[in-house]
């Protein structure tokens, strides 16, 4: 199990060289400290054992930023690999901030992208007070002195890195680290091995879920039955009375259960006799959702973009083609169910969870427990995935275990743990989104009008990040995508609405792109067909960015577009640019038993600039195809009648399973362009391919999802 | 009256309600926390334990169950399919977030024991009850064949 070594107390005492880097927004150069604790302005620790400690920004959710920046560093530096390990950093915005958003946190496809030039910075100072060190020990000038795979060397003599951590220590960082050229790489391009993958094919990998304190209790919550709902008069008779059970306590957020185990904590949630207040709660069902949302994509709405005028334009067209689409409200539902253990030690608050935005969370669980922020200690753990669902911006998760600790009288260590029904019922969902788009072609084919609105809740609305999110009555993440799209169109009109509702919404894998591609992609397929024109080539006509068109080019050429598919297939291609990187797919479909597409293969071609990690990339994109059919295919989150959830756990949302799961052949464009996001862009993509390969093969037009509502055939 | 049972060849013993559902007396009371809860009504394999050698959900096994029994988790899996396939999962890389892949590594461990040679239909046949919200199931497929490979040698 030495393939990681998580964050633990008793590795900070390890001494030897702890090197700092020169972080841009600090202005200053961070010191060597030899022989001190572990001082958190550091990316990079060098231990006289030899090993490598590099400390890594962002949680790890799966989408392999532990390796992506240990990779980075690694390869500066000339360690060699298998004396890496990885730690996760404290919570420190000073320090650890994400470079894009100005506090730590991990989202947007940003764990490289902000890191790649503060990776690299630190990578190669401590490589130059390697060198210099041995330099210095051996008596001869540091441009002599050669650095490879974790050792330093001049002539017959070499030195380890560990055997020259304490000399290294003394040593100032260079005031500009000299940074490789991509030719001088030796880690990054390759495929190198995950850094946590022993651990996590041993059951080894420690996960909040698995957090064990002393004296610890155990807690489960119930949840009011509709969004906006409150806790009236709980009956605790039954939960009590269930073996192992301690306590019931109502909090804001809804009741709670002590217990001395897990399996006692949710016996006691499901004994609770609690009488809702459901005054104020949202009580729409999805269809009256549907109805209302689409009622107002008739109007203008908010101006995002605009160019000639898309109105008259589409009165005056040859052709024309008019489109609802309706997109549902999706869990994110993360394998790991959300959880945290919080526990005082002293005057300091202790926490266990893979947070995703580190310092807010931590500052709104000081908030709850009335403690400075700098006396909650993160430990931050893995994450059993996220999709987005780790952090919201009201820090609510947060704030519910804190409150849920605090309750029980703040002195004992609880775990709180959610069942998969609060998961799946406690919204924070992909918001419904309905789009009502209209195209005009000319008399030669040529798209004229593009008119399209979108009406969508905001995730950011009424929350603390709305001046954030929500500029000029405008929240970007609602027609990103649609807006500012891949291509050009005469007279162009994006508008949106921001709809109020009671059900809570948040950032969802691609966030706005999760729908916008959809609805782009499926129309632009339709509009380009009424033309008369090639999907491939029709959609290259319209694009104006080189990149994008390279990406489109190779996803057809790896799918040989334009030969012929093996009977009774057909096949669809869509291609979208989110998050600076750029990927096309073509689907490839059969008819499946179930009258749903059965997919046989998605070719994909991505350019995300440099490829840090290749392997990397092609599994984000693999993963990404996977969660975006999955959700195409099956997933809805229903409010049914009254506003109550359809869906409990994975019996009723159903969730892609491996027999579901197309093969996936990836090509990644070569490019020396800074390295962007691998997590979310192979998603967008994937559903509209395999809806434009389904028309292609059944004539049906798919509108509303998931295709088992809208698309069977 | 405690459950008996025998846990990675070593005995074990639970002092409680013998309703408890195996996952949780594991992770809550015997410390072994590789295997995880996911659903809790055995629908995404998570908890894949082996009883008597077999894949078994063991967030609907109630302890009383398996008395007497042999129970294997991810910390104590051995034989020439557990080495193949975690060799296997390493090699290519198949973890994303991790949270289900105990429950995949023992499942697929269980379907290699029972079928020396998997074809994919009996991989999406053994491994359907077993989610992957990551979608690592292209890695999955490969690997089961990689390692059914190796157990050949
Ligand atoms: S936790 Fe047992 S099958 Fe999901
Ligand atoms: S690796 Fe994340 S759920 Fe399977």
């Amino acid at each position: 199990m030495n393939a990681i070594t998580p964050t633990r107390r008793g590795l900070l005492k390890s001494t030897g060289l702890v090197l700092g880097v020169a972080l841009p927004a600090a202005g200053r150069a961070a010191r060597a400290l030899p022989d001190a604790p572990f001082a958190p302005n550091a990316f990079v620790r060098v231990s006289p054992d030899n090993l490598v400690t590099i400390i890594i920004k962002h949680v790890e959710m799966g989408q392999g930023p532990a390796t992506g920046l240990a990779t980075i560093v690694a390869d500066e530096m000339d360690a060699d690999w298998s004396q890496v390990r990885v730690e996760f950093s404290p919570a420190n915005d000073a320090l650890y901030k994400n470079l894009y958003f100005g506090t730590m946190g991990t989202g947007g496809s940003s764990a490289i992208a902000n890191s790649w030039e503060q990776m690299r910075g630190a990578g190669a100072s401590a490589r130059a007070m390697l060198a210099e060190a041995g330099a210095k020990r051996w008596g001869v000038a540091v441009g002599e002195v050669k650095v490879a795979r974790g050792v330093v060397s001049h002539g017959d003599n070499k030195a380890s890195f560990g055997e020259l951590a304490g000399e290294a220590a003394l040593l100032k960082p260079p005031e500009k680290p000299v940074l490789k050229t991509p030719d001088q790489f030796t880690l990054i391009g390759r495929d190198t091995p995950k850094i946590d993958s022993v651990a996590k094919s041993t059951g080894a990998a420690q996960f909040t879920m698995d957090v064990r304190r002393p004296g610890m209790v155990y807690s489960a919550i119930l949840h009011p039955p509709l969004f906006g709902g409150k806790v009236g008069k709980v009956d605790v008779s039954a939960a009590m009375a269930v073996n192992g059970v301690l306590g019931v306590k109502p909090i804001p957020q809804g009741v709670a259960v002590y217990a001395r185990d897990t399996w006692a904590a949710m016996q006691g949630r499901a004994a609770l006799r609690v009488e809702w207040d459901l005054s104020k709660a949202e009580k729409r069902s999805t269809e009256e959702l549907y109805a209302q949302f689409a009622e107002k994509t008739e109007e203008p709405g908010v101006q995002v973009e605009a160019s000639g005028d898309a109105k008259a334009a589409f009165k005056g067209a040859a052709g024309k083609l008019e489109a609802v689409y309706c997109f549902p409200y999706l869990a994110h539902a993360p394998m790991e169910t959300l959880d945290a253990v919080i526990e005082m030690q002293g005057d300091e608050v202790h926490v266990w969870m893979g947070s995703q935005f580190q310092v807010g969370e931590m500052g709104a669980i000081a908030a709850v427990l009335g403690v400075k922020p700098d006396k909650v200690v993160l430990h931050e753990q893995y994450a059993g995935g996220s999709f987005g669902r780790r952090v919201s911006p009201g820090m609510e998760f947060g704030v519910e275990a804190a409150s849920v600790f605090k309750a029980w009288g703040g002195k004992v260590p609880v775990k709180h743990v959610w069942t998969r029904e609060n998961d799946l019922m406690g919204g924070f969902y992909r918001p419904l989104v309905v789009h009502t788009v209209r195209g005009g072609l000319d008399g030669n084919g040529e798209i004229i009008s593009w008119d399209h609105v979108v009406a969508a809740q905001s995730a950011f609305k009424g929350t603390p990040m709305e001046f954030m999110g929500i500029q000029k009555g405008i929240d970007g993440s609602i027609t990103e995508g649609a807006a500012e799209s891949s291509y050009r169109f005469p007279n162009h009109y994006v508008g949106q609405h921001i709809m109020e509702g009671g059900v809570p919404t948040l950032w969802w894998r691609s966030v706005g792109n999760t729908h916008t591609a959809y609805a782009m992609e499926t129309f632009l397929d339709q509009m380009l067909e009424r033309g008369k024109k090639d999907p491939v080539e029709g959609r290259l006509a319209l694009m104006h960015d080189e990149r994008m068109k390279a990406v489109l080019r190779k996803a057809a050429e790896i799918a040989k577009w334009g030969s012929k598919p093996p009977e009774g297939r057909a096949r669809g291609v869509a291609a979208h640019f989110s998050f600076g990187t750029y990927v096309a797919q073509v689907a490839e479909v059969s008819k499946g038993p179930d009258g749903l597409p059965k997919v046989h293969k998605i070719w994909c071609a991505v350019d995300c600039g440099v490829a840090v990690n290749p392997n990397i990339i092609r599994a984000q994109m693999e993963g990404g195809i996977g969660y975006g059919l999955g959700h195409a295919l099956y997933g809805e989150i229903v409010l049914g009648e009254g506003g109550i959830v359809q869906q409990s756990n994975f019996d009723t949302y159903r969730s892609l399973r491996i027999g579901e799961m197309p093969e996936v052949e990836v090509a990644i464009i070569e490019s020396g362009a800074h390295p962007r996001g691998v997590g979310e862009p192979g998603l967008p993509p994937v559903a509209p391919a395999v809806a434009n390969a389904w028309r292609n093969l059944t004539g049906k037009v798919v509108r509303r999802l998931p295709f088992s509502v809208g698309g069977r055939v | 009256m405690p459950t008996d049972f025998t846990l990675n060849g070593k005995p074990a013993s639970f002092d409680g309600d013998p309703e408890t559902p195996l996952l949780w007396v594991l992770r809550d009371h015997l410390g072994l926390t590789g295997t995880k809860y996911g659903c809790g009504i055995a629908q995404c394999g998570a908890c894949t334990v082996h009883l008597e050698g077999k894949n078994r959900r063991s967030c609907v096994t109630p302890v009383g169950m398996v008395a007497g029994k042999k129970v294997t988790t991810i910390e104590g899996v051995e034989g020439a399919e557990a080495k193949a396939v975690q060799k296997a999962w390493v090699a290519i890389d198949v973890p994303q977030c991790g949270f289900c892949q105990s429950g995949q590594v023992m499942s697929a461990i269980g379907l290699l024991k029972a079928k020396k040679k998997p074809s994919d239909t009996d991989i999406d046949n053994a491994m359907a009850g077993n989610l992957c919200r990551c979608a690592t199931y292209v890695r999955i497929r490969q690997a089961i064949h990689d390692a059914a490979a190796m157990v050949e040698g």
